[in-house]
């Protein structure tokens, strides 16, 4: 592996030479966990770890839930109360996989908006960014699925809901549909299906994981100030680094064992806190729930997607143009699908010289603007389709739109950003004076 | 910056759940200092068996618990009867309806066989009642503080304070609408419910001589209600305090290490 200089293994015994010459696993091993780190990084470089474990989490309790779970629509809830009531320890492996779903997005939003922020997603880690949000749109599509297969209301009419966007794809939604779901309507061909994607996407994913952290390797980390690791000499690099093992392990251990503390005491005291109480009822198509509302982490989305209403100017003057055939439901499912590929296009839409928001008088504001934005769309996406809240999610969603198509483009022109530290070491010695040399 | 952030977030996950469960809901719930609510909250034994004593004697003439197995009336930390009592309580179910009647179809005996201990409570016996085997779950009574439902941790989501409100929140009124008859509640979302009165006080005689007024017969029975949607509450609870404990612990090491391990590279002394 290329990147910043450093000590590489060598293999002493005889039998690790023999290993080596053979299959140099543990110089691989070695070389990722030795990796020289930027010593400057801050707390909001844990999430990565906390996110490991996450994946670690959901496919061991998955695995064995799966070994109690009936994927058939007349089974498939009693299946689930089967594994509450009568598989040893099963309902808590259950809360865990449930709440654990929650722990992950938690922990990628803040992943995501720490790369916003110190624009990890800058050259050279453009593909390291992209793989990340391949991974995110990866992890939406797994949720979703999991969260239909204990075939409650919510699972059902959110599944309703989701597969009816692509619908509203002109000439072709309703085969893309169809094909979808397996039939006319969600039912057990869909459930099928998704139980085995379900399964298989997790598996992707970690495959992704290895790929981004390979990516990421290779370029070495971002950090808080934004200033690269000397390569000059392995001489220059140490003084900017610490190695991965035991520094940044220690550390990203002892902020993992901070979250899941609260992730205990939730899954412990109020695990159905963030589920909704409609999906303790048995899917029925018959009934249809008052409001169909998303999980938590698709909310500021789901906003993105409602905020475009026949009666705004923008979707009038769309459907005008195209003769009809972009109408509100269709505008609205690619609003949606296009506050996702905005995020993934950031590594060209910014055109700062400047990596780290910290240096960025101007971008600061407008960052956390978008911060509040993303908190105000969750928190509308949430609410009913009347009075004021229309109003707030166009503007809402109007804004991340914004952010990432004018105002970050037009900032790297206008904006005079602040000196940054010459050298991480130098940043570093700024923060801790006392530092022996 | 981040700091701020990270607790936006927070704030934005409570909001917005908060306001998930807030909608779609209505009707007023008044709240019941029930015994299993906080992180070491117990369920009472003998209020759970009065519960099921109303449970059986009213509520399932027409409601059913079909998820719920008559064996784990047994179960320690539940209602605990005695084995032999929890196989004469299933021997004198009846079973009504059709559905549950093609399940416990004996082909031999050419008839419907007595339910046992391992078969789960009968079905509902009438269409429009709905299961009881998770509606202490499917309801929730309380949103606050500001729509956070964070309260939850304290009080429960509000499931079994819904059902005691709902049982006690008739007010006398009823109206007929396309042929069926409508009962005015406080607590019901629409302000009508189809259900009649089914509790008015002294409808049961408790075996140990509790008072059989209304409002403890609904708190009985909504305790018993979340015990059967609920059964392993006390062994999850238990399981989140050692969990939580265990990692308090864990974490406090690991910070001690940490600092240790970092401080001749950020010059600071450690007397460890």
């Amino acid at each position: 592996m290329s990147g910043i200089p450093h000590d590489h293994y060598e293999p002493k015994t005889g039998f690790t030479k023999a290993v080596e010459s053979r299959l140099p696993i543990i110089g691989l091993i070695h070389g990722t966990l030795m990796i020289p780190t930027p010593k400057n990084l801050n707390w909001m470089w844990i999430w990565g770890i906390v996110l490991a474990f996450c994946l670690g989490l959901q496919i061991v309790t998955g695995i064995v839930l799966v070994m109690h779970y009936t994927p058939q629509v007349d089974m498939a809830f009693a299946s689930v109360e089967h594994i509450m009531r009568d598989v040893n320890g099963g309902h808590m492996l259950r809360y865990l996989h449930a709440n654990g779903a929650s722990m992950f997005f938690f922990a990628v939003y803040l992943h995501i908006f720490r790369g916003l922020y110190y624009g990890s997603y800058k050259a050279p880690r453009e593909i390291t960014w992209i793989i990340g949000m391949i991974i995110y749109l990866l992890m939406m599509a797994t949720g979703f699925m999991g969260y239909v297969l204990p075939w409650g209301q919510m699972s059902f009419w959110g599944a309703t809901v989701i597969t009816g966007l692509f619908g509203a794809i002109p000439f072709v939604g309703e085969p893309i549909q169809t094909w979808l779901l397996g039939g006319p309507a969600v039912d057990n061909a869909t459930l099928n299906r998704f139980f085995s994607l379900h399964y298989l996407l997790p598996f992707v994913i970690a495959g992704l994981v290895i790929v981004h952290i390979w990516a990421f390797h290779t370029t070495g980390n971002n950090n808080p100030t934004g200033v690269e690791v000397r390569r000059t000499s392995k001489a220059e690099a140490k003084k900017d680094t610490l190695p991965f093992w035991p520094y940044f392990v220690i550390k990203d251990l002892f902020a993992l064992g901070v979250v899941l503390v609260v992730f205990f005491a939730v899954v412990g005291f109020m695990p159905n806190f963030l589920g909704h109480p409609d999906n303790y009822l048995e899917a029925n198509p018959l009934s249809t729930p008052a409001h169909i509302v998303p999980e938590w982490y698709f909310l500021p989305f789901y906003a993105i997607l409602r905020a475009f209403t026949a009666d705004v100017w923008a979707v009038q003057a769309v459907s005008f143009i195209t003769g009809g055939i972009v109408d509100a439901k269709f505008f609205g499912v690619l609003a949606m699908f296009g506050a996702i590929i905005a995020m993934a296009l950031v590594p060209w839409l910014d055109t700062s010289s400047v990596r780290s928001g910290k240096y960025r008088p101007m971008f600061k504001w407008w960052f956390a603007l978008l911060a509040v934005d993303f908190v105000v769309l969750m928190w509308v996406g949430a609410m009913p389709t009347d009075g004021i809240y229309p109003y707030i999610s166009l503007i809402g969603a109007t804004y991340w739109f914004a952010y990432f198509f004018v105002i970050l483009p037009l900032l790297g022109v206008i904006e005079k950003p602040l000196p940054t530290p010459a050298t991480i070491e130098e940043d570093f010695a700024a923060h801790y004076p006392g530092a022996a040399e | 910056m981040m700091k701020k952030l990270t607790l936006s977030a927070l704030t934005a996950l409570a909001l917005s759940t908060g306001g998930a469960i807030a909608a779609g809901e209505g009707g007023h719930v008044h709240d019941v200092d029930f015994s299993f609510e906080g992180p070491f909250g117990k369920f009472d034994q003998m209020q759970l068996q009065r519960g099921l004593q109303v449970y059986t004697e009213v509520c399932s003439a027409c409601h059913g618990m079909k998820f719920v197995p008559i064996r784990t009336l047994a179960d320690e930390g539940g209602p605990a009867l005695p084995e032999d009592q929890v196989r004469a309580y299933a021997a004198q179910l009846s079973v009504n309806d059709e559905a549950s009647n093609m399940q416990l179809f004996d082909y031999n005996e050419g008839a419907a066989r007595p339910l046992t201990a391992n078969d789960h409570f009968p079905a509902n016996n009438s269409q429009n009642a709905p299961d009881l085997s998770l509606m202490a779950k499917a309801r929730a009574g309380f949103h606050g503080p500001y729509g956070t439902g964070i309260n939850q941790f304290l009080k429960g989501i509000g499931g079994p304070e819904h059902i005691v409100s709902i049982l006690t929140g008739y007010t006398g009124e009823e109206k007929v609408e396309a042929g069926t008859t409508y009962y005015e509640n406080t607590a019901f979302s629409t302000g009508w419910i189809a259900m009649a009165p089914p509790l008015y006080g002294e409808d049961v005689e408790y075996a140990d001589g509790h008072s059989n007024e209304l409002h403890h017969e609904a708190e009985d029975v909504a305790a018993f209600l979340m015990w059967a949607a609920e059964p392993k509450m006390m062994a999850r609870k238990r399981a989140g305090f050692m969990a939580v404990t265990f990692l308090v612990l864990l974490t406090s090491l690991l910070y001690l290490t940490n600092k240790k391990l970092w401080a001749p590279h950020k010059g600071k002394k450690t007397s460890l």
